[in-house]
């Protein structure tokens, strides 16, 4: 276990941090202000990816792949809401859940058939793709510093524009007491639309810029909806920063667990069957600290006020 | 109602092989397995409010008994009846004390960790398949007769356990015990004002409920003669909460009708195009939102609007 080998992972987590964090965030906030389980947020993000494949496919240019397919999330996460999610909000929780369930059916098979079964790929853009030293014997892919630092600062903005604009603080206030907000006078429907066109937007960035390093393939959500869930209920339900500090510690716990749990049951047991725990004690990691937290703290870390 | 659906569900054999399609017993012993586990889903998620995402790793408990004691040269229902129905228990238990603490969502996600959790311990049991899962060669015998032999016996024994369970659901539903578990669905403050520890009553129903969900997959593995971690993935949890939903939840004939409706209209997608779930989904969404209370709700608006003439 050297310390350039912890520190690539470190960065890793990082990085599989923000990208969580990024799906997580429109996804604590629909769920937080609107009462909206959306499992077909993972398929958004997904759709993401295979917009900026296309896209780039057409342009030949990667930021001109980036606008028209972040619009064209927004364009579909919009329509979306505008066909079915709409007439959800009011209804069961459950319902909810088979409704989203059938679109994620429904896009998974739908891109299988426009853009097939196999994976595609997305080049990196020719000026970010080499390695960086980022200390003597330790290089690092510049993308993966540019996802980084590119969720971080959608972080920053999120924060900026939910702590301090009046947009924000209405969402703050909705994700608390939404019926008060709307009895205020707020126009909730419309404050709903912003909410959520905002995260699916999140969630469309998330899949393109990790499109370069993932294949885009049909079904690449439903594994990050599950970890994005299991971001928001640690954070607390209609909480960014609660988010944002989730996604980091899962994103870490999973990678640093992947990468050194042989090493670390090594301690304690003979060579074989750690090699044959770790695996599964590594992709148990974030589900038992998931299970702690909720243990501990039966809403979360950073529950909205008022809940 | 009911009695109509388990009288057709009985001469499906004879039907079946009649019109020479064996294979639609087959399919039909599938939908009833895992009417069962939907039927003990339906009591927590119907009659408690507690939706269990993490059902399946139930499910698949049971049929990795059958499978690892059969790995053993143990195939006797009375042995491994016995270890599933215990195994389950102490697993509800264990699971349901810690999640019980939580409410709504936080529920259904850590009934979602306790469901990876088991998967991604079978899938770790190495000895015993890990990743590609474990075949069951020999069917579950009764005290050395081999009665699940032949697929039309399993059939049948399947249906009996599938009407049992129904008749044990409606007798707890109806009894003091389900009065005021269902109680506690609707107003948990009360309950526990009356005098009642609903914590112990959610929790007893939890134990039940995965008891029945074992025994599905106690006969899963016979049916399938198969296991894998597969069975219990977090979309297979999914996909029996779907079911309960589907045909109506809080009814239970509705978690039976819900389940065969689930298989048989996949399969019967599945045969017209291979993009099945392209209409299958919307299907879903249509159902949600415009058939309240399901396949169930449906019956009853029809027969209502029947009657009135």
């Amino acid at each position: 276990m050297s310390t350039t080998l912890l520190i690539v992972q470190i960065l890793n987590g990082l990085q599989l941090g923000v990208l969580l964090f990024l799906i997580a965030a429109g996804l604590t906030l629909v769920f937080g202000v609107m009462d909206f389980i959306n499992l077909a947020h993972g398929v958004q993000y997904m759709l993401g990816a295979y917009l900026a494949v296309m896209f780039y496919g057409l342009t030949g240019s990667f930021v001109a792949a980036l606008v028209l397919a972040l619009l064209a999330s927004l364009g579909c996460g919009l329509l979306l809401e505008f066909v079915v999610f709409r007439h959800l909000y009011d209804r069961d929780h459950l319902d909810q859940v088979i409704a989203t369930f059938g679109i994620i059916l429904f896009l998974n098979q739908g891109v299988k058939l426009v853009w097939g079964a196999a994976p595609l790929s997305l080049p990196i853009p020719e000026a970010l793709s080499g390695s960086v030293v980022l200390m003597p014997g330790l290089l690092y892919p510049v993308w993966r510093i540019v996802i980084i630092a590119s969720g971080l600062a959608a972080g920053l903005v999120l924060y900026g524009l939910v702590a301090h604009t009046r947009i924000g603080m209405l969402v703050r206030a909705g994700a608390t007491n939404a019926t008060m907000v709307s009895a205020l006078g707020v126009d909730i429907r419309r404050l709903f639309m912003i909410v959520f066109g905002f995260g699916t937007m999140l969630a469309g960035f998330a899949g393109i810029m990790i499109a370069p390093i993932l294949s885009v393939e049909p079904g690449m959500g439903d594994t990050i909806l599950i970890l994005a869930f299991v971001v928001i209920v640690i954070g607390g339900i209609g909480s960014i920063r609660g988010a944002f500090i989730a996604a980091l510690l899962i994103g870490l716990v999973d990678t640093l667990g992947r990468s050194f749990a042989v090493d670390i049951l090594r301690l304690f047991l003979a060579p074989s069957p750690a090699r044959t725990v770790a695996p599964a004690l590594a992709s148990m990691l974030i589900y038992l600290l998931m299970a702690v937290v909720l243990f501990l703290r039966p809403s979360g870390l950073f529950p909205a006020r008022g809940r | 109602m009911p009695l109509l659906l388990f009288i057709a569900l009985a001469v499906v054999p004879p039907l079946a092989s009649m019109a020479g399609q064996a294979h639609v017993t087959g399919l039909f012993a599938r939908g009833m397995i895992f009417a069962l586990a939907a039927l003990g889903l339906d009591l927590l998620v119907g009659y408690g409010a507690l939706v269990s995402f993490g059902h399946a790793a139930f499910v698949g408990l049971g049929a990795y008994t059958v499978a690892i004691l059969g790995a053993h040269g143990i195939h006797d229902a009375a042995v491994v009846v016995p270890v599933a129905v215990v195994a389950a228990a102490a697993f509800a238990a264990a699971t349901g004390a810690i999640s019980l603490r939580t409410r709504g969502v936080y529920f259904i996600m850590i009934t979602l960790a306790f469901g990876q959790m088991a998967f991604f311990t079978a899938s770790s049991l190495a000895p015993y398949g890990g990743d590609d899962g474990l075949t069951v060669s020999t069917r579950t015998t009764l005290f050395g007769y081999a009665p699940l032999g032949r697929d039309v016996a399993l059939y049948y024994v399947i249906f009996a356990v599938l009407a049992c369970a129904y008749g044990l659901m409606r007798f707890l539903v109806a009894s003091r015990f389900g009065r005021v578990f269902r109680a506690a669905k609707e107003n948990p403050v009360r309950v526990a004002a009356l005098g009642f520890d609903v914590y112990r009553f959610q929790l007893a129903a939890y134990m039940v409920s995965g008891v029945v969900g074992a025994l599905a997959g106690v006969l899963l593995a016979n049916a399938t003669e198969f296991v894998s971690p597969a069975y219990m993935s977090w979309r297979r949890s999914g996909e029996l909460i779907i079911m309960v939903l589907l045909g109506g939840m809080g009814s239970l004939h509705g978690a039976i009708i819900g389940a065969l409706a689930f298989l048989l209209l996949e399969e019967w997608l599945a045969g017209v195009t291979e993009h099945w779930k392209i209409i299958f989904g919307p299907l879903l969404v249509v159902v949600v939102l415009f058939a309240r209370g399901g396949l169930v709700g449906i019956g009853a608006a029809l027969a209502r609007r029947w009657w009135r003439g």
